[in-house]
């Protein structure tokens, strides 16, 4: 079972990577992008370990919910309400439950993932951070480091692709070519998972 | 890339207690990053709440004031702000009649502006939304996320600031609003990419005898890439993708738009060439404007809106106006 420590682990491992990756990552956004990706992400998940230093909740759905909450109001751009709402949305599908199973945080993080696809209307194949997540959802039936492989070449997928949602749509066809940073940092994400589970 | 600044994590904060000390006419909260003019509320007159990155300026804090925006809130550099601010700017400017949010089409604007809209209803605000998208350079269909919103944000937030300070009521102000949007469209070209404070050199790589077309104001590249071409030759390529699209039958505003590098001295010299090309198109004239008001940083390059307007639209541009950025009649 997955305890609120395991989700503050979570969180604290991925702002590590998210720190470390920061320059990666607005690398990948300065061709297609605005090359901020990296710096914003990197804003909002330093208020959220600050924040949960400050006052951890109890449970896992309470972790998440305040990190979501906590990214939407410091990132800014679409990164802030996009994994805002993937923390929220999961957060709030797990509920008040001190500890959760495996399957729970899949099926919790499969409504996180819709929430965002509702709200930023993009599908998979539109070159954004939902070409990782769904195939890490679908994977996390497995086991976290299944689910990590499955975002990571998610991300490495979105190369090839035509950007057809966010500021990387703009370009058209000259999008093709480049790896998608939003997909590249939501597999960030996922791999922070298999990390706190030690895996 | 050398940059007259501190440091980058400080670069909007620092521009906003230098703008705060420039304008007493302006609250400026520079901790929560809100600009408010100094009386509002006005009792009776619709707020009008606008924002997104920073970096374009005077667009936004630089419109806000009598016969303009109620209040602005810039963002990050080239980021839209959070929905805390909008709620904050929402809630310093309601006298009871509501708050007109102008939201440039990109998508994290848009989204950050939708979350805010649903806190203030919450709180009892009521909250009207017009997006501008008026960027003939970007293919406009089902599955992209749409045309952005670029120079015509100006004749958005002009026009409309002066529907609010008439006393409308907040549907009227929406619809004028929309009505600007619809008869407004523009195209930009750079000569030069941007560099942003966070990454200290280009954002994208343009080199010297070639320009991109088609560009927004987020320093990201354009549609297609040419060889250096002529100020005529510019204007041709601009002002016909705008006609081409707007097919205008009324007189028009100009707006012959510097994205933060270009000189005065170009940016007249290729209004004579848009004259020139409107001429010869058979498109009359109204009102112009020429110089830095939609800015992509240090991007060198220039972009042309159209707004074709009624008597009132005209009149509604033509009422006094105060802000940092843009004054007349008063």
């Amino acid at each position: 079972m997955l305890d609120a420590d395991f989700f503050r682990r979570w969180m604290t491992v991925t702002a590590a990577s998210v720190n470390r990756e920061a320059e990666r990552l607005t690398a990948l956004d300065s061709p297609i992008g605005d090359a901020d990706h990296g710096s914003n992400l990197q804003r909002g998940f330093t208020a959220v370990t600050a924040t949960l230093e400050k006052e951890a909740p109890g449970t896992p759905g309470g972790i998440l919910t305040l990190a979501g909450r906590q990214l939407i109001s410091t990132v800014g751009g679409a990164s802030g309400p996009l994994y805002g709402t993937l923390l929220r949305r999961t957060g709030k599908a797990l509920g008040d439950a001190a500890e959760v199973s495996a399957e729970q945080l899949a099926e919790a993080l499969r409504a996180g993932v819709e929430a965002v696809m509702t709200l930023g209307g993009a599908a998979p194949g539109d070159k954004t951070m939902i070409d990782a997540l769904v195939p890490a959802v679908d994977a996390l039936g497995d086991s976290f480091a299944a689910a990590r492989t499955a975002a990571e070449e998610g991300a490495v997928a979105t190369t090839p692709l035509q950007a057809r949602k966010g500021r990387a749509s703009y370009l058209g066809e000259r999008s093709i070519g480049h790896q998608d940073p939003g997909a590249t940092s939501a597999a960030l994400l996922v791999a922070g998972l298999a990390e706190a589970a030690g895996e | 890339m050398k940059m007259l600044i501190n440091v980058p994590e400080t670069v909007v904060a620092d521009a906003l207690r230098g703008l705060a000390a420039a304008h007493p006419d302006l609250t400026v909260d520079v901790e929560n990053r809100v600009i408010v003019r100094r009386d509002a509320p006005v009792a009776g007159k619709v707020g009008l709440v606008s924002g997104g990155g920073s970096g374009h300026e005077p667009l936004h804090g630089g419109f806000v004031g009598p016969g303009m925006l109620s209040a602005a809130c810039p963002g990050e550099v080239f980021t839209s702000p959070v929905p805390d601010q909008m709620l904050r700017a929402a809630a310093a400017v309601d006298s009871g009649a509501g708050v007109l949010f102008i939201v440039k089409n990109y998508t994290g604007d848009v989204l950050n502006f939708d979350m805010a809209a649903e806190l203030a209803e919450d709180e009892g605000i009521q909250i009207a939304k017009v997006l501008v998208n008026d960027d003939v350079a970007v293919t406009d269909s089902l599955y992209t996320a749409g045309r952005r919103g670029t120079g015509a944000t100006l004749f958005v937030e002009k026009i409309a600031g002066a529907a609010a300070d008439e006393g409308m009521p907040l549907e009227r102000v929406e619809a004028i609003a929309r009505q600007v949007n619809e008869n407004s469209r523009s195209f930009g070209v750079a000569l030069s990419a941007c560099s942003t404070p966070a990454k200290g050199s280009p954002t994208f790589d343009l080199p010297p005898g070639e320009l991109e077309l088609g560009i927004g104001i987020h320093g990201e590249p354009g549609r297609e890439r040419r060889a250096m071409m002529t100020s005529g030759e510019i204007a041709e390529v601009a002002v016909e993708a705008v006609v081409e699209d707007l097919r205008p039958r009324n007189p028009v505003l100009v707006l012959v738009n510097g994205m933060g590098a270009t000189p005065l001295l170009e940016l007249y010299g290729f209004n004579a060439e848009v004259h020139r090309v409107l001429a010869a198109r058979g498109v009359p004239v109204a009102r112009v404007l020429v110089g830095n008001y939609v800015t992509s940083l240090d991007m060198a390059g220039a972009s042309v809106t159209l707004c074709q307007v009624d008597e009132e639209l005209l009149r509604l541009w033509d009422a006094p106006v105060k802000t940092p950025g843009l004054r007349w009649g008063v």
